[in-house]
């Protein structure tokens, strides 16, 4: 009964698994699944850049060629939204987006684990965004910075009022950042867990049920398609907004 | 799965409760920390083999095949003006050479106008000597002729005179009267 009740636990996927036990400096830093495919992840980025461009071609090869797009979409979206002085930025964001589209497309493999649908994973990645934009930002321009809390042009009566919505936007938006990866990537697996859960619960109980159980099947088809674009999406905008954020450090005037 | 927490956990967790009823997985405090240290390892990682060797490597990679295309392109545009600058040396040769070889017939044809003239002019001259020393010739025979023709004339007169008259008349008178019968 637990193992089926295990089966068909929507839930259970996103369960933190404790494979080995560390405690540094009374620090809990558990070798857990979630570490394995970080780790998994990290070593699929390094190959794909690493190895595939080892041989340092000038006509590419397969995986040489997969690098170098990879390359030239991340610099084409920081230099599009941030312009040639974001360059500086260029590592952090693609290491951000490799990471999330990595852990996103592994994670819709069967029986693996999905690094970006724990929240303190992406709220990790927002903070870093988030704390990279205030200490760059007002490094580079000083007391300047916030002027992007002040919009220009806007009627002395209304300041205080744009003041505080500028404000309220700024705080939120690791919180936004954080939960729209997170809750993407959570709610997918869920709602791919529960069609499968169907599946097994209408083949379990036999007759009209389990000849209907290849429709949910279907489902799952259609909905892993979907995920996939999610995942894919769900990388991107993390990056574009990671350039929106990190122009404002740059440009705090608007 | 909750039964392998709960003897690790720090005691958030009922043990023995099903883990996930009680608290939702992605939300429990507890995996906050491990998680954070392996992603600081790991995300650390991926960023310094980022930042410091693959995407310099790509940019290498994507300068050096802008930088080879340009040269080539260069290049390419080199041996385009060097073949167009051939072209023009061959026109040249070519419209030279033609215009030598035009003189040259000019030339080669004057001479043989020149060289055909002045034969023509020779054997125009040695033909008209030719031409005058026959006629000196033919008069010379002419004078001659007509002189036998006045001895023929006069011998004629004197014998035409001796029979009419039965005697021969003086040579003197014969003469006279024959170049004057000539004459007249």
């Amino acid at each position: 009964m637990a193992a089926q009740e295990q089966a068909i636990d929507p839930i259970h996927q996103f369960n933190i698994e404790r494979l080995a036990h560390f405690n540094v400096g009374g620090v809990d830093a558990s070798f857990t699944n979630a570490s394995v495919f970080m780790i998994v992840v990290t070593a699929l980025v390094s190959l794909l850049m690493l190895a595939g461009t080892s041989q340092r071609s000038l006509v590419p090869s397969r995986m040489q060629a997969a690098a170098e797009m990879a390359y030239e979409f991340v610099a084409g979206t920081v230099r599009g939204s941030i312009g040639h002085e974001g360059m500086r930025f260029f590592p952090l964001v693609f290491s951000l987006f490799m990471f999330v589209l990595f852990s996103n497309m592994l994670g819709l493999v069967p029986y693996t684990f999905t690094v970006t649908s724990q929240i303190i994973v992406t709220f990790a990645f927002a903070a870093i965004v988030i704390g990279t934009v205030i200490v760059y930002g007002v490094v580079r321009n000083g007391a300047h910075f916030l002027h992007l809390f002040v919009p220009s042009g806007v009627p002395a009566l209304l300041m205080p009022f744009i003041v505080l919505i500028e404000i309220i936007s700024f705080i939120s938006r690791p919180v936004s950042l954080s939960v729209r990866l997170f809750a993407n990537m959570l709610a997918g697996h869920i709602t791919l867990k529960v069609f499968g859960g169907f599946v097994a619960l209408m083949l379990g109980a036999g007759g009209f049920a389990a000849f209907l159980a290849p429709l949910p099947m279907a489902a799952i088809v259609l909905l892993t398609a979907f995920e996939l674009l999610v995942a894919v999406l769900q990388a991107y905008v993390f990056a574009i907004l990671t350039c929106v954020y990190l122009n404002d450090a740059i440009h705090p005037g608007h | 799965m909750a039964n392998d927490n709960s003897g690790h956990t720090t005691g958030t967790q009922v043990p023995g409760a099903a883990g996930h009823a009680d608290v939702f997985p992605p939300f429990d405090a507890n995996n906050f920390a491990p998680q954070l240290v392996w992603l600081a390892l790991t995300f650390g990682a991926l960023y310094l083999l980022m930042s410091k060797i693959a995407l310099p490597r790509v940019a290498g990679i994507l300068d050096a095949r802008s930088t080879k295309i340009s040269s080539e392109l260069d290049s390419a545009k080199h041996i385009q003006t060097q073949a167009a600058e051939a072209g023009r040396v061959y026109e040249q040769v070519l419209s030279d050479g033609k215009a030598h070889a035009q003189t040259l017939t000019q030339n080669t044809q004057n001479q043989m106008t020149i060289e055909s003239d002045a034969k023509r002019r020779a054997l125009e001259a040695e033909l008209n000597a030719k031409l005058v020393a026959a006629e000196k010739q033919i008069a010379g025979i002419r004078d001659s002729a007509m002189a036998n023709v006045e001895d023929i004339a006069r011998g004629a007169a004197s014998a035409i005179v001796k029979q009419l008259t039965g005697k021969s008349p003086d040579d003197d008178s014969v003469a006279k009267a024959v170049s004057a019968a000539r004459q007249g």
